[in-house]
């Protein structure tokens, strides 16, 4: 069956690729979490610790045992889904996280979306139309994106759309005081919302999510537009183009239907990269508007010290990467069928 | 003897004419050049130039808007925002320099290792490298500084970390295509040990493309190692610093006293737009083909 389906097989390869991937992210936050400067279990154990509690968390972490005794206990920790106790929350990390997440995923995806509907078409425009304004707005757009600090753009817009205009809601969080949030399906609360018929709750929920998420997309349009722009232009410099053309195709359907699906590929390719410019970027947008999610989690223990939830942190991050990268290169193979009939 | 000695000078001057070329046909590499140099001038002589000293509190005088006293106005507790703004000017450069050094070397010797010799440590290098890719890298670069101990040591070696890997992967590529090269083979023949031939004939090749890397890189290090101060890792308080100064204004901004936050936020978009562009610049002098 396997042989049959050169496409699933490719598949099963790709997800075995990542196998190793994950083995070496467990690898290295094993070593972030015993990398400590002295005794790791006074840090798991937090600032007020007695002797009695330290050693309590000595033995439950097992560090009294040899180093790769205690990777092994990780390990076994982490397939029962356990990251550790968190100290500021006295709830598990994991639990916490899972509670957070939805948030974060809620802000990041949605300035993915819009930076991809803006990028895009920018792109393509800059690349059909070169030397045109629309194609230096691009390299402007391009150039500032990488280098504005995502936190500045955030408190920039804040300034700008809540102190000066007004029309933006205080920076504080996903929702209102004066609404109550939604029922809990998908935790995303403009779906929940949705969901519910709740329309005045879900303008509210979307007001909220403007100005996170343009920040975030501003920062993360410059590498797509710069993709695409370049994956176009060579897809319309390529041979096939100039065969559509001379076989007297309209410009519409050459633009389209040969070159714009060309240029898609390497387009997909840098999502991978996107996304972990995202990821990193959306800690620091988090923290600029207040926003409940992983990233503002992680800050708040790092100011405490909350050891276990900072490490659970890096580790869940780590591991919604690999799984994305995962996605895209699956999504890639679906949407190349060159690939996948070769295994590399 | 006399050919000899002439043969070099008709090169430089064609290196240099290329370089003049490519400035007068790109305006916008000789502005970022220019900007470059107004950064290591506040670098260098900013600390003893700025008309405040940057830890002076001044409570009688805070929260000032910027004026002809103090350009970019006070902060909270009266300190001269312009003053530190520029004296921050030889932290961030400082730590984004050390970093970017420090991953250049180490980088290079791996890449050096793995792309002239291959075999297990160049399979051992790329699952590494791997390894460090897979996680999002600011986020790694929090989890090492939170692991380490919250000093700028550790955001320096956090940053060299990561940017790591875009340097072990160029300079294996490059001497892994010129391990047997003609002038390579020639170098090992005229009796030249391994590691002799690698450092004086292979690993040059690479320094061009390292170069147009390093300065791409020194403007993200630069975001980086602001944006870890900015959620309080590594510089602490009084310091004046891009990304602390940032947090601090971020305070003020709901209630209108704008000039905390956007002068430093400024300073550190131009310093790293100045790296981009001079990224971009170069690369045109090294690889005009790579132009997008």
């Amino acid at each position: 069956m396997l042989a049959s389906s050169p496409r699933l097989r490719a598949t099963l390869l790709r997800v075995a690729q990542s196998i190793p991937v994950v083995i070496g992210v467990v690898i290295i936050s094993f070593l972030l979490t015993r990398a400590l400067p002295g005794d790791p279990a006074v840090y798991f154990a937090g600032v007020a610790a007695d002797t009695a509690s330290i050693e309590e968390t000595r033995v439950a972490m097992g560090l009294d045992k040899p180093l790769v005794q205690q990777f092994f206990i990780y390990v076994g920790n982490l397939l029962q889904g356990d990251l550790g106790q968190s100290l500021s929350s006295g709830r598990s990390v994991a639990a916490d996280l899972a509670k957070r997440l939805p948030a974060s995923l809620e802000l990041t995806l949605s300035a993915l979306i819009l930076a991809i509907v803006i990028a895009v078409p920018l792109g393509v425009l800059a690349a059909t139309r070169p030397g045109t304004w629309v194609d230096h707005l691009c390299r402007v757009v391009v150039t500032a994106g990488v280098s504005l600090p995502t936190f500045f753009t955030g408190i920039l817009l804040i300034y700008i759309f809540y102190y000066l205009l007004g029309i933006a809601p205080s920076p504080l969080g996903r929702l209102d005081f004066i609404y109550l949030d939604p029922d809990h399906v998908t935790g995303f609360y403009l779906i929940d919302a949705a969901l519910m018929g709740d329309w005045e709750t879900w303008r509210g929920a979307a007001k909220q999510l403007i100005l996170p998420a343009s920040t975030l997309a501003l920062f993360t349009l410059a590498p797509i537009a710069r993709m695409t722009r370049a994956a176009m232009l060579t897809a319309l410099s390529s041979d096939f183009i100039r065969t559509a053309r001379a076989a007297g195709l309209t410009n519409r359907t050459v633009l389209y239907r040969y070159a714009f699906r060309n240029a898609l590929l390497p387009v997909v390719t840098t999502l991978g990269m996107v996304f972990s410019f995202a990821l990193g970027a959306n800690v620091l947008v988090e923290k600029v508007f207040a926003w409940p999610g992983i990233g503002s989690y992680a800050v708040e223990a790092l100011v405490v010290s909350d050891y276990a939830a900072v490490q659970g942190f890096v580790l869940a991050m780590a591991l919604l990467f690999v799984a994305l990268n995962l996605v895209i290169d699956l999504l890639y193979t679906a949407i190349d069928p060159r690939i996948g009939f070769s295994s590399k | 003897m006399t050919e000899v000695s002439h043969q070099p000078a008709p090169k430089t001057r064609g290196n240099f004419d290329h370089i003049l070329y490519v400035l007068r046909a790109n305006p916008v590499t000789l502005i970022a050049f220019g900007m470059f140099a107004l950064l290591i001038f506040s670098a260098v002589f900013g600390p003893s130039l700025v008309p405040y000293d940057p830890l002076a509190t001044n409570a009688a005088n805070a929260l000032q808007p910027p004026s002809a006293a103090h350009w970019f106005g006070t902060d909270n507790v009266g300190r001269d925002v312009f003053s530190r703004v520029i004296v921050a000017t030889r932290l961030d450069l400082s730590i984004s320099v050390a970093a970017v050094a420090l991953s250049f070397v180490v980088g290079s010797v791996l890449g050096c290792i793995a792309g002239y010799w291959g075999g297990w440590p160049d399979i051992i290098l790329n699952r590494f490298l791997d390894t460090i890719m897979a996680f999002p890298l600011f986020v790694l670069a929090m989890g090492i500084v939170a692991a380490l101990g919250n000093t700028i040591e550790n955001i320096i070696y956090a940053t060299a970390i990561i940017n790591m890997p875009f340097y072990a992967r160029l300079v294996r590529a490059e001497v892994n295509i010129r391990r047997d090269a003609g002038f390579a083979r020639a170098a090992k023949l005229a009796g030249n040990s391994d590691i002799r031939v690698l450092a004086m004939h292979i690993f040059p090749n690479a320094l061009p493309p390292m170069m147009v890397q390093v300065s791409l890189n020194l403007g993200w290090a630069i975001l980086n190692a602001a944006g870890l101060s900015f959620i309080g890792l590594g510089v602490s308080p009084p310091t004046a610093e891009w990304g602390i100064m940032v947090a601090e204004g971020a305070n003020f901004i709901v209630s209108g006293e704008w000039w905390l936050a956007v002068f430093p936020g400024l300073w550190l978009m131009i310093a790293v737009f100045t790296f981009n562009l001079l990224g971009d610049g170069l690369r045109d002098i090294v690889d005009p083909r790579k132009r997008t």
